[in-house]
């Protein structure tokens, strides 16, 4: 890769960082755990496209240039400026959501990087919520990737209030503090099945979002 | 110009000797604690302001805070009118980000949060930039008032409607309508202060944060009736009167920076310290209607910037407008 490329790539890098922390505020909260130095799988709500971005700019730089998120190919390889964003900047591990189109296993994928010594970042809810549960139901992918990977930690994180930044249909970015919580690695249970883990760690998610906005009453 | 220069530098000297003390003190104190565990007993903990953290880490934390906002606020003062102005103009911002962000405000209210923040907030400080009184007086209380309204009206949805929008008014009014008389100090025109209202504002913001500091140290040592246990736990009656009535002291003192002969300098002080202490219990108020402790987390120790801003906001246009209607000739 080009000197030049990586500068811009840096370059992009920081002002996303900046931008994200100017409109937003954001913070991390570390409940029941430390910043980790050790490889794990972020798993997280998603509400947005800008989740990982904050997930992203809440870790240390360290922990940053070891982390990749998982993202739809869809999405991501739209436009050139998304491909540069989504490919160069962030790493992301782009995945192919229709199946029909598929020619490599998206867990097949994940476990690669894994090994490769990466940590991941994913949304097992496989799309953005833009409704009023908090979460939606999660895909099996998690639980095939936990079940291949029994030794790494799966750490809940919680993104609150990114969905009122910038709704879905909407231009411009409305400033609100957000924050991002990071919860106890979620425990393995030895021959588990896939149902009992998975709904095990949806509530290991969702019991993070407690300071969340008071905000939602009215709506 | 070098007259007022010197002053502010003499005052600044002043803040950086209290906050050297303020420092040598707490690096004591966390050293005593950290060698005796005499001072972390159990009643130290459940005082504490953050969980994990015990008063005296609450306390340099605080002072950190401190030391990085009189730095800031040295630099905006030597920086002149645009250096306050950009200052403030900041200020609002992450003030109005914290408040909204509290409100029950939702996607139908995009358009009117987007103008809030990408125009009032901007013309605001561009109107008092441009020294207009006429216009920045009532541009947001009838401006904002009446347009914000009618763009989330266009939106179609009608469910808390009044809630909403009036909420959104109460952000902009104190977020930035009142934030913003206090650069507009430097638009004043008073006979032989010519080139030194920079000054105002720092008297004002040294008269009113320090009465918060002492309220805080008088309810520390001596506090014991609670004014309002509903709104605030911590305000004391002691800790108040004691706060109040030292800051007004403190404001006469100050008045060798000002326009005011010592007693005028003190009965301001006093309005200001007062409007202070009831800003701080209606933004508590609020705080606890809406189930949080702090506006926000950006200021280390103290929480948000409305949180340390709260009593400079109730203050500012009252201040404002008896130093305008006394002595400016405008």
């Amino acid at each position: 890769m080009s000197t030049l490329r990586k500068l811009c790539i840096r370059v992009a890098a920081s002002v996303i960082v900046i931008l994200a922390r100017f409109v937003t505020a954001v913070h991390a909260r570390w409940q029941g755990t430390a910043p980790r130095t050790a490889q794990c799988i972020y798993y997280a709500n998603h509400c947005s496209h800008g989740d990982f971005v904050l997930l992203w700019t809440v870790l240390p730089p360290v922990l940053r240039q070891r982390t990749r998120p998982v993202a739809g190919a869809d999405y991501w390889l739209t436009s050139p400026l998304r491909r540069f964003i989504g490919r160069d900047v962030f790493r992301a591990v782009l995945v192919e959501r229709d199946r029909s189109r598929r020619d490599n296993d998206p867990i097949a994928q994940m476990s690669d990087v894994l090994d490769a010594g990466e940590s991941l970042i994913i949304f097992p809810e496989g799309t953005r919520n833009t409704g009023e549960s908090r979460l939606l139901p999660f895909k099996s992918g998690l639980f095939h990737l936990a079940r291949l990977r029994p030794d790494i930690d799966l750490v809940p994180v919680w993104i609150s209030n990114l969905n009122r930044v910038l709704p879905k249909g909407e231009v411009i970015p409305i400033p609100l503090v957000c924050s991002v919580t990071f919860g106890a690695p979620l425990a393995r249970v030895a021959k588990e099945d896939k149902k009992s883990f998975l709904s095990r760690a949806e509530l290991a998610l969702q019991s993070l979002d407690n300071g969340g906005s008071a905000a939602q009453n009215a709506s | 110009m070098n007259e007022s220069r010197s002053d502010l530098l003499l005052l600044l000297g002043g803040v950086a000797a209290v906050l050297v003390l303020a420092t040598i003190i707490g690096q004591w104190l966390a050293a005593r604690q950290r060698h005796g565990q005499s001072a972390a007993t159990p009643s130290a903990a459940q005082d504490s302001p953050q969980p994990g953290m015990s008063v005296v880490d609450n306390l340099n934390a605080r002072i950190n805070a401190w030391w990085a906002m009189v730095v800031l606020m040295g630099l905006a003062f030597l920086g002149g009118k645009a250096g306050v102005i950009i200052l403030f103009g900041f200020c609002s911002f992450a003030a109005l980000r914290e408040f909204v962000t509290l409100t029950n405000t939702r996607r139908d209210d995009h358009w009117a949060l987007a103008a809030a923040f990408f125009i009032v907030l901007p013309a605001q400080y561009v109107l008092i930039w441009y020294e207009w009184y006429g216009l920045y007086s009532i541009f947001i209380p009838v401006y904002g008032f009446l347009f914000l309204p009618i763009l989330a009206a266009l939106r179609g949805s009608t469910q808390h409607f009044l809630v909403r929008v009036a909420e959104t008014q109460w952000a902009l009014m104190i977020c930035v309508f009142c934030a913003s008389h206090v650069p507009a100090l430097l638009t004043l025109d008073i006979p032989g202060y010519a080139g030194r209202e920079v000054l105002l504002i720092a008297y004002l913001v040294v008269v009113v944060q320090i009465s918060d500091v002492l309220q805080y140290v008088w309810g520390k040592l001596y506090g014991h009736t609670r004014i309002a246990p509903k709104l605030s736990p911590s305000k004391t009656l002691e800790g108040a009167v004691g706060g109040i009535l030292s800051a007004t002291l403190i404001g006469a003192l100050l008045w060798w920076i000002t326009p005011f002969t010592p007693l005028q300098s003190a009965g301001m002080a006093l309005a200001c310290t007062l409007m202070g202490f009831l800003g701080g219990l209606v933004l508590s108020a609020i705080k606890r209607d809406r189930g949080v402790k702090d506006w926000g987390h950006l200021i280390a120790g103290h929480g948000g910037f409305i949180d340390r801003m709260d009593s400079v906001l109730f203050s500012a246009p009252v201040f404002f407008h008896l130093v305008r209607y006394g002595w400016d000739v405008s």
